[in-house]
């Protein structure tokens, strides 16, 4: 260790909330490269805020795994990056930091939840940066900023030191400029850790090579449904004919399951995060309480002024999905729906090796439009399939709509990251 | 009116390290927040990581109280904010348990065995302790210590089927020396047996009565809510359903908040950790010698009856102690030990451990050739034991019955005395003659009073009434 990486861009789209103008690193595959890092996966002794008020001046005293693993293989990590507050939004605008700017139109939002990393990858700041995926929080942003981003298998990258929104869904991913970007830090990143109890022990990703011919690939009916932008969707729909036309089979498949996905996503992320987010305090870190109250009163001073407005309205429904007489009506109900969605992609990954159509299903939009909470969450609707089945999935430019990009999403089949990467690189340098 | 009783024990696991990180729980000598770690300080991000021991140590539990444990059981999270609580949640488990079903087996208030069934036993961690400080209400603030956050505890609860307060003294000591037994737990801890009772009256609603510490002050908790609630009845004072919380020092159960009760904990499967899956495990785990077992050889081996059997095998220190001093006088070991060692330890809050082995078997040598009397040899013993509380070096009996001339005077020597006694008593000789009862018993008292106890009372009696037939 030792060597010195000056990182002095100015930062016009707001990317960042903390950058570290001199980072250190090493020797190894990332030996020198600059990696911007979200800003809820802990940093040790760089400050890390999940966008939000309530964890200002919060310093990890520990790194997370991916951080060690970023270190170990030399990388310069330039920084943290912008989000929607605890992750909870598709636009970036949640953030307790202000708006970050979508490179591609600096009136649109990026994106989100790592809105953030993606800008900051597609000006130019960095070549890659980490993400966190719960519903689509990588695949989103990628999509809208005309960027690679790669959701991994739930359990391929370890969670530790991920600051938890909701568990059982989220995973931490690469963003990227092109795909063997992408390829090459989800590369490092995965892998077994025995701190994370939910982490999977497979072989180490294969080296990359584009793929394509000869593959099944399942349209499912339901990506291209009611609320998609019919121009995004024939824009996608083209791109599907790119990937038959470099030797893959098409097949027409149904995904029924998609009816209750919206709500088993938000049912279960909303409940886990209320539970998560009980420990923000202010006893032993972020905002300090005012010590002359009794607790519950410092409790619910520093809970309210140091969330915004979309986490505490998640926490409130999240409690209540939870609540005694109602979680058989909304958490059983919301696990039961997950296993549908589970038993869908496997009765159809045993007939397709990938499941392709449209990442999102519009483009980037304006800034300040999102203020009805449930249009945003209505967004998400492509996206959260994967997180609730825990298979991987990406999003790789596929042209634009509105002279804004739009993303192909693949979706693997469980820890099949490999054969999804070497689709997308096919696909992205048109040679099969 | 019928009493009937439920009981759930939280028992911390004497694993070395806590449930979910790896820090140790050794933390009794040292400062507080110094074995703490941001697993179990709560931070942002961190996981939680099940320590293998900690289940080992409940299954083994589960397999001496004959539970059956299930192919699939799950860690939930019970959510409710409170200081000492970093995560404002527990990891604790709720509809799948560890363990289900299992009985534990005790002393009948009726005499005979009574069968107390278990509903269940499941894994938890326990939370931080908070520390109230000052006085005053502008004075008055609370700190929070975090070395106990994270320690492992099995929480156990029994049927409601004990009927007395009795009865759920027998049922703890059983559990806490079986506990003891299987080595998963250290009695020596404070608060390392905690005790919460359900308690009604049949027909009448059932109370709650929390935070009993003390193991040993479940009875007076459970005698004093059983008082209270009968009082109510006869009064015709309606009886809530409530939770109380039992105030050790004053001995008396007083009305938690009605705030306290209202708690929705909001359960769900922990989504950090994978199901356990470890019924499997259950055939390996080998058993040692448990304190049923330990009774009934001790009855075989050593001859001894089923009340000393089962007190000294009650406490693994003390069967250990017993098995040590018993070799060859048992008939002489089990009611010293059991009847007066016992009594002297408990009165002096001394653990058996701290008893000299050499002294004490020396001690039952001297009982055993009889040159000594009862009464001699149990001034003996308090004075080793004293001198081991003093922290001296204890004398050897042999050394201590020539210094204080303590041998048992016996043949011609108490004749004599008798003698001389029974002339100086003219009048009481006299009494006793005219068949006065009680006479003889003041002659004796004198005579031992001569001896300063060093004479066998029943014989002095005899060589009395031997003296005064002629
Ligand atoms: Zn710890």
């Amino acid at each position: 260790m030792g060597s010195q990486y000056s990182f002095d861009h100015p930062d016009p789209h707001n990317a960042f909330i903390t950058i570290c103008h001199e980072a250190e690193y090493g020797e190894g595959p990332l030996s020198g490269i600059p990696v911007a890092v979200k800003d809820n996966i802990s940093t040790a002794g760089i400050e890390t805020t999940c966008g939000s008020n309530i964890l200002k001046g919060y310093i990890p005293p520990y790194d997370a795994h991916v951080i060690t693993l970023l270190r170990s293989a030399g990388a310069a990590i330039v920084g943290k990056t912008n989000m929607d507050e605890f992750g909870m939004g598709t636009t970036t605008e949640t953030s307790a930091f202000g708006p970050t700017l979508n490179p591609a139109d600096t009136t649109r939002a990026p994106g989100g939840s790592s809105g953030g990393s993606a800008a900051a990858v597609a000006s130019g700041m960095v070549h890659m940066a980490l993400g966190t995926d719960t519903g689509g929080s990588i695949r989103c942003p990628a999509s809208f900023c005309g960027i690679v981003g790669l959701k991994p298998t739930y359990g391929r990258v370890s969670r530790y030191g991920l600051i938890a929104y909701a568990n059982s869904m989220e995973q931490i991913g690469p963003l990227a400029g092109n795909v063997r970007d992408c390829a090459l830090l989800y590369s490092v990143i995965a892998g077994h850790d025995p701190r994370d109890g939910t982490s999977l022990d497979l072989p180490a990703p294969a080296p990359l090579k584009p793929e394509i011919a000869g593959k099944r690939i399942g349209v499912p009916a339901e990506f291209f449904g009611e609320g998609v932008d019919p121009t995004v969707a024939s824009v996608v729909q083209s791109g599907i004919d790119r990937l038959e036309g470099l030797g893959a089979e098409i097949i027409s498949c149904s995904m029924p399951s998609m009816q209750y996905a919206l709500a088993a996503y938000y049912v279960t992320s909303m409940s886990e995060a209320s539970s998560n987010l009980g420990r923000y305090d202010g006893v032993r870190f972020g905002m300090a309480p005012d010590f002359v109250r009794l607790w519950h009163d410092a409790y619910s001073h520093i809970r309210k002024t140091g969330f915004g407005e979309e986490v505490r309205r998640r926490i409130l429904l999240g409690s209540f999905a939870l609540s005694a007489g109602y979680k058989g009506k909304y958490y059983a109900k919301a696990q039961a729906a997950r296993q549908m969605v589970r038993n869908d992609f496997a009765r159809l990954f045993e007939t397709v090796d990938m499941l392709a159509g449209p990442t999102m299903p519009c483009v980037a939009l304006p800034l300040g439009e999102t203020s009805n909470p449930l249009s945003m969450y209505l967004a998400d609707i492509l996206t959260v399939p994967a997180n609730l089945a825990g298979v991987p999935a990406l999003s790789v430019p596929c042209g634009t709509a509105h002279t804004l990009p739009v993303g192909l999403q693949l979706i693997g089949k469980h820890g099949a990251e490999d054969e999804i990467l070497s689709a997308a690189l096919a696909f992205e340098e048109g040679s099969a | 009116m019928t009493v009937i009783i439920g009981l759930e024990i939280h028992c911390q696991l004497n694993t070395k390290t806590k449930l979910f990180c790896g820090c140790s729980t050794d933390y009794r000598d040292d400062g507080p927040n110094t074995h703490v770690c941001p697993i179990c300080l709560g931070l942002p991000g961190t996981l939680p990581v099940t320590n293998k021991q900690a289940v080992l140590y409940a299954l083994k539990v589960a397999k001496a109280l004959h539970c059956e444990v299930p192919a699939f059981s799950e860690f939930a999270r019970k959510n409710y904010f409170y200081p000492d609580l970093p995560k404002a949640f527990q990891i604790t488990q709720y509809d799948k348990p560890l363990a289900v079903g299992g009985y534990i087996e005790i002393e009948a208030e009726s005499g005979g065995e009574k069968r107390v069934q278990l509903t269940r036993i499941h894994m938890e961690e326990d939370p931080g302790r908070l520390v109230h400080k000052g006085s005053g209400d502008r004075g008055r603030y609370t700190l929070v210590d975090y070395n106990r956050s994270g320690v492992p505890l099995i929480e156990i609860v029994t049927e409601p089927e004990l009927s007395s307060p009795k009865e759920a003294r027998r049922f703890l000591n059983k559990l806490r020396a079986t506990l003891e037994y299987l080595g998963i737990y250290d009695p020596e801890r404070e608060g390392s047996l905690r005790v919460d009772a359900n308690i009604s009256i049949k027909g009448y609603e059932r109370v709650e009565v929390k935070n009993i510490t003390s193991y040993k002050g479940v009875e007076k908790a459970l005698t004093f809510e059983i008082t209270r609630q009968k009082g109510m009845i006869r009064r015709n004072a309606p009886i809530v359903r409530e939770t109380r919380h039992y105030q050790e020092a004053r001995g008396v159960t007083t009305s938690a908040r009605s705030k306290e009760e209202e708690h929705d904990y909001r359960y769900f499967p922990e989504p950090d950790l994978a199901p356990l899956e470890v019924s499997s495990w259950v055939p390996e785990i080998v058993l040692p010698e448990l304190p049923d077992a330990r009774r009934d050889r001790f009855m075989q081996q050593y001859g001894i009856s089923q009340n000393h059997a089962r007190t000294l095998t009650g406490d693994l220190k003390l069967a250990e102690f017993f098995e040590e001093v018993a070799s060859d006088m048992p008939e002489i070991a089990a009611p010293w030990t059991a009847d007066i060692l016992l009594g002297e330890l408990n009165y002096r809050d001394m653990p058996v451990t701290k008893v000299p082995v050499p002294h004490y078997i020396a001690l039952l040598l001297e009982v055993k050739k009889g040159s000594v009397t009862d009464t001699s040899a149990v001034e003996i013993l308090r004075l080793i034991l004293n001198q081991v509380i003093e922290e001296e070096k204890p004398e050897m009996p042999g050394e201590i019955i020539v210094r204080l001339g303590l041998s048992k005077e016996g043949g011609d020597s108490i004749v004599d005395t008798v003698a001389s006694v029974l002339k100086e008593h003219e009048a009481a000789v006299a009494d006793h003659r005219a068949g006065k009862a009680g006479a003889i018993n003041f002659l004796v008292g004198q005579v031992m009073k001569a001896t300063r106890g060093r004479a066998d009372p029943k014989e002095i009696a005899k060589i009395i009434t031997d003296l005064l037939k002629d």
